[in-house]
């Protein structure tokens, strides 16, 4: 599917973001590698969806910086793709969607047209193709965001509290969605506030606290024991903030 | 009141005979207005998609500009037009001064802003909702605003609709860069005001009520068009 020779790992140095006087993020090193999803946890504000935003390249940090360290780093475009909270859809056809980022990558019409194909199908919604996209259902809208991203058979996948407004049978849905990209080699990079979703989730771990990285470690040591306090806290369910 | 009703009656007669005088008066407002509505909206309406996604330097200026535009009185518009057709100005050398086409080009002077303004309006908020997506789909501002356009389009109708009507409706720019000339540049508008200080007031309100009609069915069409499609598209 993809071209051979990876970008990754996705190394971010010292990143420092502050918006209106409030610094959001200090000091933030963070290296994304290949492998299972790597969900950022952490409370309301600690700076998840920041975060995200400067490794995906919506916004510029500050001071630090974010770069490419595999053999095959691309140069200028982003070889990311992200599902915000809420799906933002062109008021086009469910097909038109996928189609339109298709486009902008500069792909040929047939290839455009199979992998639009490929990608509905695998979210579910080849039988609503030729539906306007905003007529869907909130759990429908969200799974057309993660086809029109995963189309774009990107290296990086970042997913923003993708479930947070979805009910338990469209977060069911989104989340094996999401299963099924990170098995076919897509490396995901996730927010969310929600443990039973990290536990689900999770090949790793990044617990952000008041804008800095207080852990990073396989999903499975962080959830055996968290080694600071506040993470220990908030994985006992005790009010963090 | 007589008038009212004698007015009422000599419309009803001039479109029930198709008086061939005033079938050709109807046919050259609509196509002039039309086509000014088309050219302004070919200018306008990217203008104002990019003043909606793009920040630069004297930006804010701009759109003050263009809203103060939107109030430009047609007669400085036609003026302008004159000034830039007659033999001495800058396009005297296409003769166009006394022609529908001139009339076209005033028109479309007056319109561009309106058609600018608003639709940097509308497609402001819709921008505000698609910015984050698109950037991170790699779209520039240049890619943005084919797309807004498309995606705003049921509401761009209505700008475009509010184009044809301050278009249709004026007399002031018309009659200037235009003539009236019977038979070849006489529109509605600049008709009604022939007639009305002719003294002969029954055929002026009757004009007045056909150029009503017209307009009403034009936005009804708009409208229905606009329903029809947005039940498709969402």
């Amino acid at each position: 599917m993809r071209a051979p020779g990876t970008g990754l790992p996705l190394v971010a140095e010292r990143l420092r973001y502050a918006a209106g006087g409030v610094t959001i993020l200090d000091g933030v090193s963070l290296t994304i590698e290949a492998g299972p999803p790597t969900l950022i946890i952490g409370p309301n504000g600690a700076g998840k969806s920041v975060l995200l935003r400067l490794l995906h390249g919506l916004l510029r940090p500050d001071t630090g910086h974010i770069a490419w360290g595999g053999p095959a780093a691309p140069r200028g475009a982003p070889r990311g793709a992200m599902v915000f909270q809420r799906p933002v859809l062109l008021r086009r056809s469910v097909r038109a969607n996928v189609l339109y980022p298709l486009g902008l990558a500069g792909l040929g019409r047939a290839e455009r047209a199979r992998r639009a194909d490929a990608a509905l199908a695998l979210v579910g919604l080849a039988a609503l193709a030729d539906r306007p996209a905003r007529r869907l259902s909130g759990g429908e809208q969200q799974r057309l965001a993660l086809a029109r991203a995963q189309a774009l058979a990107p290296e990086l996948l970042f997913l923003d509290e993708p479930c947070a407004s979805l009910d338990p049978a469209a977060t069911r849905a989104v989340e094996e969605i999401a299963t099924a990209i990170a098995a076919a080699g897509t490396k995901i990079v996730m927010t969310t506030h929600d443990l039973g979703q990290a536990r689900r989730l999770a090949g790793e771990v990044v617990f952000l606290h008041r804008g800095r990285v207080l852990e990073q470690a396989p999903a499975q040591r962080f959830f055996a024991g968290a080694v600071t306090s506040e993470a220990a806290d908030f994985l006992r369910g005790a009010l963090v903030w | 009141m007589q008038d009212l009703g004698a007015a009422f009656h000599t419309a009803l007669q001039l479109v029930a005979t198709g008086d061939p005088a005033m079938l050709r008066i109807v046919t050259l407002s609509l196509q002039v207005s039309i086509a000014a509505v088309g050219i302004a909206a070919l200018l306008g309406l990217p203008l104002g998609a990019l003043l909606a996604v793009a920040r630069f330097p004297g930006r804010q200026a701009l759109i003050i500009g263009l809203n103060a535009l939107m109030g430009l009185p047609p007669v400085v518009a036609g003026l302008l037009v004159y000034l830039l057709l007659s033999r001495s100005g800058l396009l005297g050398s296409l003769g166009l001064l006394f022609t529908p086409g001139a009339m076209v080009l005033a028109q479309a002077v007056l319109i561009m802003p309106i058609l600018a303004a608003l639709s940097r309006q509308v497609l402001e908020g819709l921008w505000e909702e698609y910015a984050e997506q698109l950037r991170s789909f790699g779209a520039g501002p240049c890619r943005a605003v084919p797309t807004l356009l498309w995606d705003g389009r049921f509401a761009l109708l209505t700008v475009l609709l509010a184009g044809f009507g301050r278009a249709s409706a004026e007399v002031g720019a018309v009659m200037i860069v235009g003539g009236n000339i019977e038979g070849f540049t006489r529109m509605m508008t600049t008709a009604i005001a022939l007639e009305t200080s002719k003294g002969d007031l029954p055929l002026a309100l009757a004009l007045g009520l056909v150029l009503m009609a017209i307009v009403l069915g034009v936005n009804a069409a708009a409208q229905g068009l606009r329903d029809a499609a947005a039940r498709s598209a969402g």
